[in-house]
């Protein structure tokens, strides 16, 4: 793999109210959700030597109860169960990092709690963004890949003249 | 009456060896992967999340394989390991108007915001057999030559789909949630828009029953009875569903509108004051649009019924609807006529976990059981023939 030029994004890194800072993080959990097991330990190695760290929680299997709604609007109901890891670390003198990822992949949801707990460190905002960079391409493609082929099936009615007039 | 009988052990370490070797089948081929049953099996693997009520495609693949395909059996497996593992919360209702969306149809409207999407689907298919499959095919056509529903769209040139990760669509920074796309409204809303239709019961803040956490019990409410059909036997709902369209419990549907795609599921996580991302899911989700009644207080309008299930199975959530409207009866004045309306039959029965498990225990020792049956009518035939009058009785008989 190629590696990515360091990019500025200083609409990120330039957060600094708690809301902002909040979306932000919770746009870099939806990543680590999708992102693989390799690509979240690739993105972690970036940042060895990693400071000590403590396992505040060990990687575990669970449940979740996924919830719909009645009539996709309405009063919710429960679907069904989805299985999610979840993790929490801490680093030596710094954020606790927490990951909740659908799956079981106790591996992956360490790395993403290690990137979570980076992330909080806002002089490694960026450089926890930037490794991510790979996984929001990859995203990027294969959604618009997706959406085009998906486009590919929409149907062009033709009207046809029938009657006299 | 069950009665513990020893015994057997050897015999029944042997059928599992041979139910091992069984599946295994022919040794000299190649044993089947479980990236191949999710990718190539995958509406299998779908009717094993939904019906085993587990959204895990590799355990749902890993139970299709354990199983030897027997589907039942399968979510049998994902039922009984769900209960292995410890519930860390609900998710945040999902947004189906948010859905990334593969696929998505309505019977009612022809052009409506979105269009007709037909996605992956077997429709329009002659249902020939591809021969093609039977040998080692060479790669799948492209959805993008335009070779596939036969509208001969022309100049639609997408070009090679790039290997290097490299796309002619530049990638955008995408918003929240890595969904770019701009929502397909649901066909009732547009219905909803004039009043035309009966609005969704609204959410009042009550945590839904849970099936999974409290035995079924009537009456049963909708949030409770669609818990049950969303994880119920596809076969039993599309029977019952059928049945309302012969006219037991007519409910005089449309098809108003049938998605299918993502959504994103996110937990509220106590710890950290917010609903974390945790991926996304497959769904597919129906909106039946029924006939009308209107009463005193309400005004003529079309109602509803609603399915959502996990995958892709559009058979499972138009059953679902149907059956859901049908379930609706008293609350929309109708008459009880039929079992489709029948919430103790159809949400007892609609199991099929359950259901196999009652059905199947019957090959189960009962020898003590039948050992005193057995008695019973060598009695009663003793006393029958030693009464007096027995003669008569025989008379009568012939």
């Amino acid at each position: 793999m190629r590696s990515e030029p360091p990019r500025t994004e200083p609409q990120i890194a330039a957060v600094a109210d708690p809301a902002a800072e909040q979306t932000a993080r919770e746009v870099m959990m939806g990543l680590y959700a999708r992102a693989t097991r390799a690509e979240l330990q690739a993105a972690v190695e970036r940042f060895q030597p990693l400071p000590q760290l403590k396992k505040l929680r060990p990687a575990e299997a669970g449940l979740i109860m996924v919830q719909g709604r009645t009539g996709g609007d309405g009063a919710p109901f429960n679907l069904g169960e989805a299985t999610v890891t979840r993790a929490a670390v801490q680093l030596a003198g710094g954020a606790t990092g927490v990951s909740y990822l659908l799956g079981r992949d106790p591996a992956k949801a360490e790395a993403a709690a290690i990137l979570d707990a980076l992330w909080q460190d806002s002089a490694l905002r960026l450089a926890v963004t930037d490794a991510l960079t790979p996984v929001r391409r990859r995203l990027a493609v294969e959604a618009a890949i997706a959406a085009e082929e998906t486009e590919a099936t929409k149907v062009n009615f033709f009207t046809m003249a029938r009657g006299e007039d | 009456m069950y009665v513990a009988v020893k015994g057997g052990e050897a015999a029944i370490r042997n059928a599992h060896a041979l139910l091992a070797k069984k599946r295994r089948g022919e040794e000299s081929v190649p044993e089947i992967g479980l990236d191949q049953i999710a990718g190539q099996l995958s509406l299998a693997v779908d009717r094993v999340m939904a019906e085993g009520s587990l959204y895990d495609r590799e355990l749902a693949a890993l139970a299709i394989k354990q199983a030897r395909g027997d589907l039942i059996e399968a979510i049998f497996l994902a039922r009984a390991f769900r209960t292995t593992l410890p519930r860390f919360g609900a998710s945040v209702p999902v947004d189906t108007g948010a859905m990334r969306i593969e696929r998505r149809i309505s019977a009612t409207f022809k052009d409506l915001p979105g269009g007709q999407v037909l996605g992956p689907t077997f429709d329009y298919t002659h249902r020939l057999m591809d021969e093609r499959l039977a040998t080692k095919a060479e790669g799948a056509p492209s959805p993008l030559a335009g070779e596939g529903w036969g509208e001969g769209e022309e100049g639609r040139e997408f070009g090679a789909v790039p290997t290097d990760g490299s796309h002619p669509s530049p990638p955008a920074p995408l918003p929240q949630g890595e969904r770019g796309e701009t929502p397909m409204p649901r066909v009732t809303d547009l219905l909803g828009g004039e009043g035309l239709i009966e609005p969704s019961p609204a959410d009042d803040g009550t945590p839904p029953r849970d099936l999974t956490r409290e035995p079924l019990s009537f009456p049963a409410d909708r949030p409770l009875r669609l818990q049950a059909l969303a994880r119920g036997d596809e076969g039993f709902l599309l029977a019952l569903g059928y049945s309302t369209q012969r006219g037991y419990a007519r409910t005089h549907p449309f098809v108003g509108e049938i998605r299918f795609g993502t959504v994103e599921v996110s937990l509220p996580v106590e710890e950290l004051g917010f609903a974390v991302p945790l991926g996304d899911i497959s769904v597919t989700e129906c909106q039946s649009v029924n006939q009308f009644k209107g009463s005193a207080t309400e005004p003529p309008q079309f109602t509803r019924g609603y399915g959502l299930v996990f995958g892709q199975s559009e058979r499972k959530a138009m059953s679902m609807a149907l059956v859901d409207r049908a379930l609706r009866f008293k609350e929309l004045g109708e008459e009880k006529s039929a079992p489709a309306q029948d919430e103790e039959f159809v949400l007892s029965h609609c199991d099929n976990v359950q259901a196999t498990g009652f059905v199947e225990h019957l090959k189960l020792p009962h020898y003590v059981d039948f050992q005193a049956e057995l008695d019973l009518i060598r009695r009663m035939r003793a006393e029958a023939e030693t009464a007096p009058g027995t003669e008569d009785m025989k008379e009568a008989a012939e």
